[in-house]
């Protein structure tokens, strides 16, 4: 899968912004005008743009709540066999399996878990880690500028020439340029 | 769309761009480090050092180097570890349950806020360790497999509690600040990167030319920052990705920070010592936490507002609403002084009535009068708009508060335990040098980190306020307020036709 990816390489043209209100309108209208959007690259989030773009919905919070819930189950086990199975004891007379003191581990252990298998899933699913290269269209866009990428391969009906006409028309920077990757 | 509010005063002032932004706060973490700073960060050094002789000698002399008795088993180490504990919670307030409240002034301080709970967790993580003793004996607290047969740790014990609650903060603590960070690193590093694509060193170049060019070339940063920035590219979909994250973490740290100071106030709660067996701790640990935290919040903002220009971010508007969360927990913490008397005296208890009858008139008032000064009267002062303003107030203020929340802590500890039920074994704590030196420790070790922070990292969250300057700068409220005028006008036009 991954030497198949290397050996097709696409060319995208990169179409520049300068403001919010802007690439979101270009955002919209390429789309209106026939031109599949790749991908939207921006300095700051902005709400909504990846339904306009088609990504689907994020399962994110799904893997937050598989976590959470494993978290939780963990801890019920762990203090279960620990204080119940393993090593009873009496302590102040009580059960061996008080509910209510259960109850902050129980909790802690729920939120950790869940945080960390989130974020974890956050950077595998974006594939990211520490030391990985990022592969920029073009570097301003985490500083100031909004980049708007056409697969020009899967935008086949449409010439390069005819789809930046259309990205030059919705305010891009003169002459976007192409890069092959 | 974006929508302006006409009420409020602009987050972000002088019509700053978003280049401007990414200038004004790159600016420190690329530049050399000024005389200010390199001052402050030795005088920090030089206080952590000077504590860390102290810290070394409790170590390796045990803590009956402090100044504890048969009486009075807990002092300054507890106190001091609840005091950084609840300095911590406001970084975790502003980031978390402000953005569920969708509260935009967050976004200029909440990335230095969130580095302050980090480090005061840590600092108060290293009470826990002082106090152990035998800190290289401190994986006890674990729940791990032990050679003295299958012995666990007894989840019953709010001690065992605070383990799992504190190590849990930290650690969610830190990944929140974290995930914030990538984007922001990763403009540093473009920043960085782009210096390297502008200069590269050719064979061609002339030495004066290759001279040039690595001065403006940055490849340290470039690698550093690259390796950091976890290959942030800032995709659309992996910025739902990051909203989604940051959305999940705000709503698991909601109800964390709110569990961790109620697991911390339950190391008093569950015992039966007079004092400190009351049921309102929760709630009342947790306003007082979150009281102190934005206290040192602003005594922090306060400075590097000023040190690194950042006036344009940090706005008096800023600092009147954090005044404003002061009065609220101020005034929190105050009913629940008040509630605490009352409750001791309707109990009938007549235990309970004596330790607060203790507190206030017996030989530790003026730590009694000290709290109340501190946190209940001086608060107060910023219900006039003037002083809630005025920076040299607030700083006066913010300080002022701390030394109240330190007292409160000392007060709820000491007199609750140094008159035990046998007169022949009341008693009096007086510090020692260690525990002096201890709690200067702390310090340095807080300052020590909060100025690497500033230095290395960016302070304001750019990502952050680059979404809300599209909404908040003074360009769009002039505009807000002109598009309100004409519509006034156009209603008053119809009124009269």
């Amino acid at each position: 899968m991954a030497d198949s990816k290397l050996i097709e390489k696409h060319k995208y043209m990169v179409g520049i912004y300068d403001h919010e209100e802007k690439i979101i309108k270009a955002v919209k209208e390429v789309q209106k005008q026939g031109v599949k959007v790749h991908e939207v690259y921006s300095p700051h989030p902005i709400h909504h743009i990846d339904t306009y773009i088609g990504h689907p919905r994020t399962r994110i919070p799904i893997a937050a709540f598989l976590f959470g819930a494993t978290g939780m189950l963990l801890a019920i086990w762990m203090i279960s066999y620990m204080l119940a199975v393993d090593w009873p004891m009496i302590i102040g007379g009580k059960n061996f399996l008080p509910i209510p003191t259960m109850v902050p581990v129980t909790f802690e252990a729920t939120v950790l878990i869940s945080a960390l298998g989130m974020v974890t899933t956050f950077f595998i699913a974006n594939n990211m880690g520490p030391g990985k290269k990022e592969a920029m269209f073009d570097r301003r866009t985490t500083d100031n500028r909004y980049a708007l990428i056409v697969d020009l391969d899967k935008n086949v009906a449409k010439s390069s020439e005819e789809i930046k006409v259309v990205l030059e028309s919705l305010g891009a920077e003169a002459n976007p340029k192409i890069i092959e990757r | 769309m974006q929508v302006t509010s006409h009420v409020r005063e602009p987050l972000v002032t002088n019509g700053k761009t978003m280049h401007d932004i990414t200038q004004d706060i790159c600016r420190q973490v690329e530049a050399k480090p000024t005389l200010a700073w390199l001052v402050a960060f030795a005088i920090s050094v030089a206080t952590l050092l000077i504590g860390s002789v102290a810290l070394a000698s409790t170590w390796w002399y045990g803590i009956g180097v402090w100044g504890l008795n048969k009486t009075i088993g807990w002092a300054w180490d507890i106190t001091n570890f609840v005091w950084w504990v609840g300095i911590g919670h406001a970084g975790t307030l502003i980031s978390a349950i402000l953005l569920l409240f969708r509260q935009k002034w967050r976004t200029s301080i909440n990335r230095a806020a969130e580095a302050m709970t980090i480090f005061a967790v840590l600092c108060a993580g290293s009470f826990i360790l002082m106090h152990m003793g035998r800190p290289w004996l401190a994986h006890w607290a674990l729940p791990l497999p032990n050679t003295y047969g299958s012995l666990w740790v007894n989840f019953n014990s709010p001690l065992v509690w605070d383990v799992f609650a504190i190590s849990t903060y930290l650690t969610v603590s830190v990944v929140f600040w974290y995930v914030g960070l990538i984007p922001d690193l990763a403009t540093i590093r473009d920043r960085a990167k782009i210096t390297l694509e502008e200069n590269p060193l050719l064979p061609t170049d002339t030495a004066e030319e290759r001279k040039a060019k690595k001065a403006k070339r940055r490849p340290i940063s470039a690698f550093m920052y690259g390796l950091l920035s976890f290959g942030w590219e800032g995709g659309a979909k992996v910025w739902a990705r990051y909203e989604y994250v940051a959305l999940i973490l705000a709503g698991l740290s909601t109800p964390l920070v709110l569990s961790v100071h109620t697991i911390v106030s339950f190391d008093f709660a569950t015992s039966v010592i007079p004092g400190w067996h009351t049921t309102i701790f929760p709630p009342y640990f947790v306003a007082g936490a979150i009281f102190s935290g934005f206290a040192m919040v602003l005594t922090l903002m306060l400075i590097t507002r000023v040190v690194f220009k950042l006036e344009d971010y940090i706005t008096i508007e800023h600092i009147e609403v954090m005044n404003k969360v002061i009065i609220l927990t101020g005034s929190i913490v105050g009913i629940a002084y008040i509630t605490e008397f009352f409750v001791a005296w309707y109990s009938g208890v007549e235990y309970e009535s004596y330790a607060f009858i203790n507190r206030a008139f017996g030989p530790y008032w003026w730590a009694y009068a000290a709290m109340m000064t501190c946190n209940v009267i001086s608060p107060q002062l910023f219900w006039f708009r003037t002083i809630r303003r005025s920076l040299v107030w607030t700083f006066v203020l913010s300080i002022v508060v701390n030394i109240g929340m330190w007292f409160e802590r000392f007060v709820i500890i000491v007199t609750s335990l140094h008159r035990d039920y046998l007169p022949s074994s009341w008693a009096m704590f007086y510090p020692t040098i260690y525990d002096v030196g201890d709690y200067v420790f702390s310090f340095g070790l807080f300052f020590t980190l909060f100025f690497l922070f500033a230095k290395f990292l960016p302070v304001i969250n750019m990502a952050e306020v680059k979404t809300v300057l599209n909404s908040t700068d003074e360009k769009a409220k002039k505009d807000a307020e002109q598009r309100i005028r004409e519509e006034q006008k156009q209603t008053e036009t119809e009124t009269v036709g």
